[in-house]
């Protein structure tokens, strides 16, 4: 299931109607909160894709109690909330500059989409995770051993890599093998 | 008996000092006259410093205002007067605010005492300042952005970290002697706990032999230490060093008896002084200086 949350709507219902600027950290958590009602009512497995196309400042604050508290819950190497996936949309340089430090500061990443419709990964990424990722998206969706043949790794490094792109939620994991994470429908 | 300070004619951050060189000593209860009759320009930094001061006085000190005309009509405009009725007795003429079309202030000497306060802060600067940083500094359009996000975590730190109110205000001017150029400048004061105190309540603390006021500046300042255990804490204060990096600009942060700063190439300022007279709080600055067309 494909969910599109409005962070600007998701910002007016649950602090102040006339805030269109996501700035500090009680703000942020009550935003949050609201993100994660709207989850909780979308099944087990979705891809929620967080709009920022409306909101005006974002503060590095804010971004942590946003991005980085979300994700955190998602991405838990034991037990995670649910298999949800984010792709971020809509941000500008400034959203991107807060965004960027707070998974850095957490060793996290995600998906954004950006204007053209290519998707992007960013945050905290090592050189093989990119590659592998990078090679998902040029294949679509690939098997361990579509990624081993297509980058020529070992096929027991390219299941490691694609499993742990997984927990981290980067790429979704189907009977059918392994899709990156985007922002499917507009 | 009252004891009179003099308020220096020129009122800045540095200049501040010699206001708290007089008190020291001075019981917080004892009864003080800040005597700034003949003041002619205060920096955002001495008006809410001036502010700041009073918050810290248990009997409710005098201020003789400027007797420059020009200089009590631009504290009216920043709002100072109006604050600083609640806190002072206040001799001399006040004029009433004119409200000029074309104002260097920023924002006005504005409370920081809630959220929404930051929430209004961040609305009310963000069309003066795409103005006059563009125009006036000549800095890229990205900045007004980037510029409003450090207002915000300067002005959160107060609520997080304080334990009470605080006041900011920023202001545009031309740094005529000292550099020749415009710049923009952020002050964000309060009387709360300081850095020392909030990174002594954390439970994790352990002080050694050379803790006290420059150490937690070096802790928080330049090391990002927080009193939270969340690791997410402490990024404001990094982005704001980025930011200022970025732009060749100064930040410095007073709490207690030391002062830090990050200093940039134009400035001769040292980047740390300590055995200040006491202060409670923590005070900050931020000086952006105008683009030059060969940067």
């Amino acid at each position: 299931m494909i969910s599109h949350i409005d962070v600007s709507t998701v910002l007016k219902r649950s602090v102040c109607d006339l805030y269109s600027n996501l700035v500090t950290r009680p703000t942020g958590a009550a935003v949050r909160i609201g993100i994660e009602h709207h989850l909780d009512e979308i099944g087990d497995k979705a891809l929620a894709v967080l709009d920022f196309s409306h909101v005006g400042l974002l503060d590095y604050s804010c971004a942590d109690e946003i991005v980085a508290k979300l994700l955190l819950q998602y991405v838990s190497v034991d037990i995670p909330r649910r298999e949800v996936y984010f792709v971020l949309y809509g941000m500008n340089e400034s959203h991107m500059d807060a965004i960027e430090a707070v998974l850095e500061r957490h060793n996290l990443a995600l998906v954004t989409q950006l204007s053209d419709g290519a998707a992007q990964l960013i945050g905290h990424v090592n050189g093989e995770e990119r590659a592998a990722w990078d090679k998902i998206c040029e294949l679509g969706n690939a098997l361990p051993s579509d990624l081993a043949a297509a980058t020529g790794v070992p096929f027991e490094k390219a299941e490691k890599t694609l499993e742990t792109l997984w927990r981290r939620r980067l790429v979704i994991r189907q009977e059918t093998g392994y899709t990156p994470v985007r922002r499917v429908v507009q | 008996m009252t004891t009179v300070i003099d308020v220096p004619q020129s009122l800045d951050d540095h200049s501040f000092e010699q206001i708290l060189d007089q008190l020291k000593g001075i019981p917080a209860d004892a009864k003080i006259l800040l005597d700034a009759r003949r003041s002619r320009w205060a920096s955002p930094y001495g008006l809410t410093g001036l502010l700041t001061l009073a918050q810290t006085r248990l009997e409710r000190p005098t201020l003789a205002v400027p007797e420059n005309d020009d200089t009590t009509s631009y504290w009216s405009r920043a709002s100072f007067f109006k604050h600083a009725d609640g806190l002072y007795d206040i001799t001399g003429r006040i004029p009433r605010t004119r409200q000029s079309a074309e104002s260097s202030v920023l924002l006005e000497v504005t409370p920081i005492v809630h959220t929404q306060d930051i929430h209004t802060v961040v609305d009310n600067i963000q069309q003066r300042a795409r103005a006059i940083l563009q125009e006036k500094l000549h800095l890229q359009s990205q900045i007004t952005m980037r510029f409003t996000m450090v207002l915000s975590e300067i002005c959160q730190n107060v609520i997080e970290h304080a334990g009470t109110g605080g006041w900011v205000a920023v202001q545009a001017y031309k740094w005529q002697q000292r550099l020749g150029r415009h710049v923009v400048v952020i002050a964000v004061c309060d009387a709360g706990m300081g850095f020392r105190k909030s990174l002594e309540s954390s439970p994790s603390f352990r002080p050694d032999d050379r803790w006290g006021d420059r150490m937690a500046l070096e802790e928080t300042v330049m090391r990002g230490v927080t009193r939270f255990r969340d690791p997410g804490r402490g990024q404001g204060l990094a982005g704001v060093k980025k930011f200022i990096g970025t732009w060749h600009g100064k930040l410095s942060v007073r709490s207690g008896t030391a002062r830090i700063a990050v200093v940039p190439s134009w400035d001769p300022d040292d980047p740390l002084h300590e055995n200040l007279a006491p202060f409670p709080g923590a005070q900050v600055q931020i000086t952006i200086p105008e683009r030059m067309p060969d940067q």
